[in-house]
């Protein structure tokens, strides 16, 4: 025996998920099972599209226009711009998202104090847009030294936004950690806790307003870093702007981040409520089949359980996530072992300048315009294995700003495909 | 620099990949486990700290990246640094295991230093200990209990008692001490007529269901402390279940699995308990049975707890060959399908506020109740979230933990409240107590939905 159905998709992150939501809602029966915990909180929480060429031209307004001149080994033009398009729509279907208004890219202010091009934001970070001209403050916290306010707030003025922005630095109110977690403070903030000012309890959203408010200088939007809360986030920042008088915003963080934990909640949501079947905590470590892929195996502590399906899809991430790993002597995706293209000779496979033009960037499988992975000679490896997210080769999500965007249309296309072959 | 012999000149622009190169020794004396690549793999995402249950609420609590690879590196660098006290403050839910991409042992981590803090550290004539230690051997005092329980539930649940006993060892009297069965699971197995009659019962079913009679479904049940002593109910219903589907069922000497014991770092405890566990259950391993827990706790301890902590004769075999109930007939048999096809009347047939408790997380099973009863007649299933339930075991029951506990709690409580169900549902005994605590729900195990559904 084993577990079964119809689509089994193997990797938990925005690519699998959206693959898994897509199958399940076309009416396949879906599973999905992620090594560990989803990697979208390690993610910002915005989604871009397209914010670069690959030749470094940017930022640019119009990804879905820029998309028919990228090279044809790139994941967009497998699927085409229609199925981007629908890509993301099922995306807005499924999540709270800012931006969907447009096809054009929004500017927004990362903690470095850069402007990045992206084309979903989440609600709570849409009073940061660099297109709005209201001047802003931004506030970080002492303990929190991923965020330096003054320093991004310099930053972004010598970028030239077309608003004065300041940065201050406060002590969060209470005594909480020097090395607090985020969810530490998202949780205070949540559930309204009351914490000790100069001896007197108060509310911490009222605290945390009563410190900001002497240093605005008629500001009418301030940016906190993304930790106003995780369950509730709508209400923190809602009682906090009624309180200053202005709009509040989050600026978008490394990891751990509370914006892509958010996301990772509302997508598992809406992957339950499809109807689909999930579990995380064992890898994929083994599969059977010949032309096509029978069944594949968790491992569980020595224990290695069946899983089996029709349809497959992959979605494992890249180089990071470790669905492509590489030694001294070859790139190789471990769970199907998947051809991927990559120079023989190990020096070819990085630039010498440190923000060069990488080929390991690209690094990983190639596929037919259904997704299924290619092996040395151009056929498909499997009949019933497609590909979607970092798993694929053909572009540079980093220089790009395109990692969120091929997740999601590619995780919709190998969704969709697998969907359709098993009714 | 490394020490390793002639170490070859290293060439920048052409690295020496060596092929003559041997890897260096590091800690070449030691019988422990050897935790460095565990620390060599923590990149620092701090992706565990957000998982940490007991970080999100208390102050002083470092989390769980601090408590292993920080801490464990800091041990390697300096011989005069000691296990800070914060590790007493981890409640060992595990939830940081599941949340590595780096596939970093946390928990073994942490299991390592508190044992190493409590037995170098600890002042074993303090009441913190003295009430740890009676907290981890629960066993004992439920042995104890079973033998007068009437005694006990009146007893143990006795206001001034309990006032001392906070006063005194600092067990907290919020909580009520969960009642004893007047009959323990193993009584009822014994009267039953043991593994004979299981056999019996296992082989008529086969028959009727078509299969080979004389077919090796076998397995070797784990009911651990709770469902002996206070739940029996669960155990029979593991029994019924099992035999359902034709699987004859053994009973085997055990004692506790030890997951109080690593919690409170009584690694010593835990140990003599597992070496029985591991020595009644590796012998039924050999001859084909797999071992099945019927708590979810008590199956970590087996699979994934005993292999990192103790180097037992057979210890791997067993760890390979334990399973949850629920998991094993779900892997084995057309577990979906037979519930499907079922329906549910009677005492059972309710609306449940399911939890899926943290020790389920990483072995992959905090949705399979959720998955498999949402297509049965007659019951609906609610999962309340994914918080933590706040009482980790003994944690809850620590006077100076009980408030952490409780807000820890409290998101589980207002799920539940908001919930269709006023009936709880979960794997895990100090789970259950905790819902019944916040929520004042009777809980039940999802074997007995299963038996109310299936067994006629």
């Amino acid at each position: 025996m084993a577990i079964e159905s119809e689509v089994l998709v193997v990797g938990g992150g925005l690519a699998g998920l959206t693959s898994a939501i897509t199958a399940a809602r076309e009416g396949a029966d879906v599973r999905l099972v992620s090594y560990k915990q989803s990697t979208l909180r390690h993610a910002s929480g915005l989604v871009d599209l397209l914010g670069y060429t690959p030749d470094g031209e940017g930022p640019l307004t119009d990804p879905y226009a820029a998309m028919a001149d990228l090279p044809d080994e790139h994941p967009y033009r497998t699927v085409g711009v229609e199925t981007v398009r629908e890509a993301m729509s099922l995306f807005d279907a499924v999540t709270a998202y800012d931006g969907g208004h447009t096809d054009a890219n929004a500017l927004l202010p990362t903690h470095g104090g850069t402007v990045k091009p992206t084309a979903r934001y989440p609600p709570g970070a849409a009073a940061g847009v660099a297109s709005d001209d209201r001047d802003m403050l931004l506030v970080g916290l002492e303990s929190m030294t991923d965020f330096d306010a003054p320093h991004a707030a310099a930053h972004m003025d010598a970028a030239g936004v077309p608003f004065g922005v300041r940065g201050v630095t406060i002590q969060f109110p209470g005594d909480l950690r020097a090395d607090a977690k985020v969810t530490r403070y998202a949780k205070l903030l949540d559930t309204n806790g009351e914490v000790a000012v100069r001896g007197r309890k108060r509310p911490v959203r009222d605290a945390l307003a009563e410190r900001v408010n002497p240093l605005l200088e008629g500001e009418k939007r301030v940016g906190f870093p993304a930790v106003l809360g995780d369950d509730r986030a709508d209400a923190v920042r809602a009682t906090l702007a009624e309180r200053m008088g202005v709009d509040v915003f989050e600026v978008p963080a490394g990891p751990p981040s509370l914006p892509g934990l958010r996301l990772e909640d509302a997508l598992f949501e809406a992957l339950d409520e499809s109807g689909a079947s999930f579990e995380t905590g064992n890898p994929v470590v083994e599969y059977e089949g010949d032309g096509g892929v029978e069944r594949v195996f968790l491992e569980k502590n020595g224990a290695k359980i069946p899983v089996s399906a029709d349809q497959y899809v992959l979605a494992t991430g890249g180089l990071v996530g470790k669905g492509i790993e590489s030694d001294r002597e070859a790139v190789r995706e471990p769970v199907f072992d998947c051809h991927v293209p990559h120079p023989a000779d190990r020096y070819d496979w990085f630039d010498e300048a440190v923000f060069g033009d990488h080929p390991f960037a690209a690094f990983g499988v190639t596929t037919d315009a259904t997704l299924r992975p290619l092996d040395e000679s151009g056929a498909p490896e499997f009949d019933n294995l497609r590909a979607a997210g970092g798993v694929l080769g053909g572009y540079d999500y980093a220089a790009e700003k395109s990692g969120s965007g091929v997740s999601i249309a590619t995780g919709y296309a190998a969704g969709r495909n697998a969907a359709r072959e098993v009714q | 620099m490394s020490d390793a012999e002639e170490s070859p000149t290293f060439e920048p622009a052409a690295p020496n990949t060596g092929d003559e190169f041997e890897p260096v020794d590091v800690f070449p004396d030691s019988d422990d486990f050897d935790l460095r690549p565990g620390a060599d793999s923590c990149y620092k995402c701090s992706t565990c700290d957000t998982n940490c249950p007991v970080a999100e609420v208390d102050d002083d609590f470092p989390g769980p990246k601090f408590q292993g690879p920080e801490q464990w590196r800091l041990k390697q660098t300096d011989d005069d640094y000691t296990v800070d006290d914060s590790i007493m403050s981890c409640s060992n839910c595990m939830r940081c295991d599941n949340a590595c991409p780096s596939g970093v042992p946390l928990s073994q981590m942490h299991n390592t230093a508190r044992g190493e803090y409590v037995s170098e550290q600890m002042d074993t004539l303090s009441v913190e200990y003295v009430r740890n230690r009676i907290l981890a051997n629960y066993r004992t005092s439920a042995f104890l209990a079973s033998k007068v329980p009437r005694l006990a539930n009146v007893a143990m649940n006795f206001g001034p008692a309990r006032w001392l006993m906070e006063k005194t060892l600092g067990v907290t009297r919020e909580r009520d001490f969960p009642e004893f069965a007047t009959q323990t699971f193993r009584e009822w197995w014994a009267d039953r007529g043991g593994a004979d009659a299981s056999r019996r019962n296992a082989r008529e079913r086969r028959e009727r269901r078509g299969e080979p009679t004389d077919g090796e479904k076998k397995v070797a049940y784990f009911h651990g402390c709770y469902s002996n002593y206070n739940t029996p109910e669960v155990g029979k219903a593991m029994v019924r279940v099992y035999e359902h589907f034709g699987y004859e069922v053994v009973a085997p000497e055990q004692r506790c699995s030890g997951t109080p014991m690593f919690a409170n770092g009584m690694l010593a405890d835990a140990r003599r308990h597992a070496e029985v566990n591991v020595s009644s259950m590796s012998d039924l391993v050999e001859e084909g049975y797999d071992a099945v827990a019927s708590c979810t706790s008590c199956s970590m301890a087996l699979r994934q707890e005993y292999p990192e902590l103790f180097d037992i004769d057979g210890i791997e075999e067993v760890a390979a060959n334990t399973f949850e109930a629920l998991e094993y007939l779900r892997i084995n048999e057309d577990l979906t399908g037979a519930v499907r096809e079922a329906e549910v009347s009677g005492d059972l047939a309710r609306e449940f506020a399911y939890h899926a408790p943290c020790h389920a997380r990483n072995q992959g099973l905090d949705r399979q109740a959720v998955e498999l009863f949402r297509d049965l007649e007659g019951a609906g299933i609610e999962d309340v979230g994914e918080s933590c339930s706040g009482i980790s075991g003994t944690y809850g029951w620590k006077e100076e933990k009980y408030e952490k506990s409780m807000e820890i709690g409290e998101e589980m409580f207002e799920h539940m409240a908001h919930a269709e169900g006023e009936v709880g549902m979960t794997e895990c005994p100090t789970c259950a107590m905790q819902m019944e605590h916040g929520s004042g729900y009777e809980i039940r195990h999802p074997l007995e939905l299963l038996e109310a559904a299936l067994v006629e």
